[in-house]
């Protein structure tokens, strides 16, 4: 049942905000505060009663929490929701941004404060859905679910480009680009059904039945394209790089909240999708495919890391270098191995503080300077008391210096991955050389340089301190001390690892007589 | 006696269509009116019971009563519940005459039972008929209006246009086979195998009844006729009448298996394919929220047509789910147009900078047709998600792969127009004073009706099962 309320306090929550609004503006804030903190407590207190590291499975059935109840019999389909280490950490971390994601927008938003809250509060819901959900059809309607909210948050709080209504715009291209993919998700999940109904006479939705059906049953050309199926609509939410326009535009108009959810957790629901359901079901199929993915990781790493050099918008560099650490990501997930699978859980997390710091101090200049055109900046070092610190904390992070998280997990994905796809890591390295300049250049451009005015702008206040400093400590922490989260995470990377491995083995006695 | 206890419903609409024009005769009295009229729907509404414990049965060789009819017979009669209250909301400041619109309503409510339960071409062209003709005077209900008028005799002109395609492809038909009853003729095709007067003559039919239900090529009427209309007429043609029409194009083929000559197939899947991208795209750019909705429900029907064409499988219960979520979300959407057109004054508030900035009028209103634009839109948490699950698994499970092609790019284009109303909804306020509902809207019939159906909407999407049992056991009947 804590299962249940994970998903459910958030979407309750939001419709209390909602209400809320009538008896002023102070109420919505604090209850969806209070919302998100006890979604953490809740996440954490699960963590600390649950032992991960032990339940190292043959099969992925044997989940720590599990809860399941019939929905819609017809088809087989059940709420089934189901908890491993990997989806314990997602958990967590959202619960952790939505915290921030609240606490960010204090200030920033002065309009419909309670429906922005309700819309928050609902993305978070759905993106908790996504994480727990084991039904096939499940984790669909999260999956759907998600992008509605989202789209009302970048839609009506977003901040108005130069033409007029570009928010609506890029708003429109999210949701057209994600839900399109999305469907082709769904006639990949259907496909595997009818599948499992013409070997079996019967309906379901159930991740292990379709595994197995998906293992035993499907033709390998079938198995190709539903693999595909599945992969671009990952690909597009990740985002990989021929399908990664809706991102930039996404980011650059998105409120604060909207672009640290968006960079924080909803960028994770892809990745997680493929650890969860394109590589166990379909491990022959993604083993052809890593050298196109891994291909497109690298691509993307160059390409994000080269256009984040030329942005002049703070938050687009920070949105290119989103794509380019995704493509590490991508190059660890399809690499296979345990090593590189655990070092991409650390740097979805490490990537989720990092870029949500960077977020939080574009929301934090534009409150103060009204723009976020580095142009426009320059010379801030002595203007603001305390953010420069800060802010270069957080680009020393998104560089992977040692002794921050970024590091850990970059590390890890590139020694997990050398062992099998040598070159694709020596050419990834080079991606840390762009990764250096960009993030130079945040600083050089915003910071240093010739000022513009003299006048001294407002510092850091209470909320701001403790909310980046806290931030940054995690960042310092899983840089120094990743073991309680790699601990967790083993067991799930593991099986993943061996589900990939498992296959490549019986094919080799074939090829021998 | 128990073919009339089956045919009940049929006759509890006429009488309380004689009723109510007795009453008319004797004193007008709009509440009166709307009243009776609501009163006898219901009655006639509980009496599908009576009908169901006859099922099934044939009355004549004319009728028939089955599980097809009896859901059929539902669907039409609470779309046109649903219409004659939000015309009572809709006509209560109108000038002139206003209770023969009930009237009219009946009888086309009549004509749509009896079309549900045809199985002999007489019966089809007769009911077809009694639902199209009140149609035109509902249709041109507020003559006043330019745009009413011209819908109305636009819708005429064309549909009897269409009226002779179906006598003309019955006539083939008869010539050929000497049958009229579906079963007939259904055995005439199947042993007569391709031959081209036949195929010639079930075309024919096809163009007939496609021109009802918008299919692409004989579509062109719908958005003028959409947009010129008072509201609650255009409710009933998108709801009422497509659903029978469709009901009796599935019963035709369901009986006469013309889908098994390949070229037949091929033309129906063409024309599937058309109509869902044509629907789709056209609507992209327009400014009527009625129009669009004219063009929505084009792109719906082609969704509709890709069941139809399978034929197989999952394909009835497919049709039947996708009609239930299809006219929910019709009318609810339908229903706030009609609520802020309300009472009638002049042409209808339609347009989309009507909507705008309507969440910080009328927020619980515009839940409502958020709700409904998602369900259109096939978004999780709405009914029309599992409608729109059904069409895609039915395509799967065929390895229609184009169709399924089609009906994935024809949502996608269709999000943009349906979040783009969406937005407007939530937009900032522009000054100038603009058409509204009513303040106590959400107590009068009217905005009660609207939102059970937004509700219905989402409970539907949450807990779609004992919908799913419902369409289920009427299609196994």
């Amino acid at each position: 049942m804590t299962l249940v309320w994970l998903i459910l306090i958030p979407f309750i929550g939001g419709l209390l905000c909602w209400q809320a609004e009538r008896f002023g503006e102070q109420p919505p804030r604090w209850i969806a505060l209070g919302t998100m903190l006890l979604e953490l407590a809740l996440v954490l207190g699960v963590w600390w009663h649950g032992d991960y590291g032990l339940n190292v499975a043959q099969d992925a059935s044997a989940w720590a929490l599990e809860w399941r109840a019939d929905w819609i019999p017809r088809f087989g389909i059940e709420v089934h929701l189901a908890l491993d280490g990997l989806s314990l950490i997602m958990i967590a971390l959202t619960g952790l941004l939505g915290v921030l994601a609240v606490v960010c927008s204090w200030h920033e938003i002065a309009r419909r404060i309670g429906f922005f809250h309700l819309n928050l509060l609902w993305i978070l819901g759905g993106v908790v859905g996504v994480f727990l959900a084991i039904d096939l059809f499940l984790f669909f309607f999260f999956w759907e679910m998600m992008l509605v909210p989202m789209y009302f948050l970048i839609a009506l709080w977003g901040h108005s480009g130069s033409t007029g209504n570009t928010r609506i715009q890029a708003a429109t291209k999210f949701f057209i680009y994600t839900q399109a993919s999305g469907l082709l998700m769904l006639v990949a999940i259907l496909g595997l059904v009818f599948a499992h109904h013409a070997a079996t006479g019967e309906y379901s939705f159930s991740y292990e039945a379709l595994r197995h059906t998906a293992q035993n049953e499907l033709s390998p050309q079938m198995a190709w394209w539903l693999m595909l199926g599945f992969f671009i609509a990952f690909a597009v939410k990740m985002p990989v790089v021929p399908l990664h326009g809706w991102l930039p535009d996404a980011h650059a108009q998105a409120p604060t909240a909207g672009s640290v959810d968006l960079a924080g957790i909803l960028l994770k629901t892809a990745a997680y999708g493929m650890l969860r359901f394109a590589l166990p079901l379909f491990p022959e199929a993604s083993q052809a495919f890593a050298p196109v993915a891994m291909g497109l990781g690298v691509l993307g790493i160059f390409y994000g890391a080269i256009l984040a050099c030329g942005q002049h918008d703070l938050k687009r560099l920070v949105a290119y270098s989103s794509i380019s650490h995704m493509g590490f990501v991508l190059i660890g997930i399809y690499s296979g191995t345990e090593l590189a699978l655990q070092g991409v859980v650390v740097l979805m997390v490490a990537h989720a503080f990092s870029a949500s710091g960077l977020f939080i101090i574009s929301g934090q200049l534009y409150e103060r300077l009204h723009t976020r055109d580095m142009r426009l900046m320059g010379g801030l070092w002595g203007r603001i008391k305390g953010l420069p610190g800060i802010a270069l904390c957080f680009v020393a992070a998104s560089m992977g210096i040692p002794g921050t998280a970024n590091f850990v997990g970059e590390f890890l994905v590139l020694f997990g991955t050398f062992d099998t796809w040598p070159w694709v890591t020596v050419v990834a390295s080079g991606g840390f050389v762009l990764a250096a300049i960009y993030s130079l250049f945040i600083m050089q451009r915003v910071y240093f340089g010739p000022t513009k005015e003299e006048t001294p702008l407002g510092g850091l206040d209470g909320r701001e301190t403790v909310m980046m400093l806290g931030l940054l400590a995690l960042v310092l922490w899983v840089g120094l001390y990743p073991s309680p989260l790699l601990d967790t995470s083993e067991a799930a990377m593991q099986n993943v690892a061996h589900i990939m491995t498992l296959e490549e083995t019986p094919a080799m006695p074939e090829e021998t007589p | 006696m128990t073919s009339l206890l089956a045919l009940s419903p049929l006759i509890l609409v006429c009488a309380t269509a004689i009723v109510v024009m007795l009453t008319i005769a004797w004193r007008r009295h709009h509440d009166l009116t709307a009243t009776l009229t609501v009163i006898g729907l219901n009655l006639a509404l509980a009496a599908q019971l009576l009908s169901w414990w006859q099922a099934p049965l044939d009355v004549t060789p004319l009728m028939t009563v089955d599980g097809l009819s009896i859901f059929g017979g539902v669907l039409v009669l609470v779309a046109t519940l649903a219409c004659a209250t939000l015309g009572h909301a809709y006509f209560e400041g109108a000038r002139g005459p206003r209770e023969e619109y009930y009237l009219l309503l009946l009888c086309a409510a009549a004509g749509g039972i009896a079309l549900v339960s045809s199985r002999h071409l007489a019966s089809l062209f007769f009911s077809l008929e009694l639902l199209s003709m009140p149609l035109y005077g509902m249709l041109a209900y507020t003559y006043r209006e330019r745009g009413a008028l011209e819908a109305g005799v636009k819708y005429m002109v064309l549909s009897a246009a269409a009226s002779a395609f179906l006598l003309f492809g019955m006539a083939l038909l008869y010539a050929r086979t000497g049958h009229l009853d579906f079963a007939g003729l259904g055995g005439a095709l199947a042993s007569a195998g391709g031959d081209g007067w036949l195929l010639a003559g079930m075309g024919m039919l096809i163009v007939g009844l496609g021109f009802k239900l918008s299919i692409v090529p004989f579509h062109l009427w719908t958005p003028d006729v959409y947009e010129g209309s008072p509201t609650p007429a255009a409710t009933f043609l998108a709801s009422a009448s497509k659903v029978a029409v469709l009901v009796v194009l599935l019963r035709l083929l369901q009986s006469a298996p013309v889908t098994q000559d390949a070229w037949f197939h091929s033309l129906l899947a063409v024309l599937a394919f058309v109509t869902m991208l044509v629907g789709n795209l056209l609507a992209l750019m327009q400014q009527d929220l009625k129009r669009l909705l004219g063009y929505s429900s084009i792109a719906h029907f082609g969704y509709l047509l890709v069941a139809l064409v399978i034929n197989e499988g999952l394909a009835m219960e497919t049709a039947g789910l996708y009609l239930v979520t299809y006219v929910v979300t019709t009318l609810g959407a339908f229903g706030v147009v009609t609520l802020l057109s309300s009472p009638y004054g002049g042409a209808d508030a339609s347009r989309l900078h009507h909507y705008r900035g309507l969440f910080w009028r009328r927020p619980y209103l515009t839940a409502v047709l958020t709700v409904m634009m998602l369900s259109l839109a096939g978004i999780p948490l709405t009914a029309g998600f599992i409608g729109k699950f059904y069409i895609v698994a039915v395509g799967v499970e065929a390895s229609r792969w184009w169709l399924v092609g089609a009906v994935v790019a024809g949502s996608a284009i269709g999000l943009y127009y349906y979040l783009r109303v969406m937005v407007t909804l939530f937009l900032p306020e522009p000054g100038m004073q603009r058409r509204d509902a009513t303040t106590d809207w959400a107590q009068r019939a009217g905005g009660v009706v609207v939102l059970a159906l937004a509700a219905l909407v989402v409970l539907l999407g949450v807990y779609p099962a004992p919908m799913i049992d419902w369409v289920r056991l009427m299609a196994a009947m």
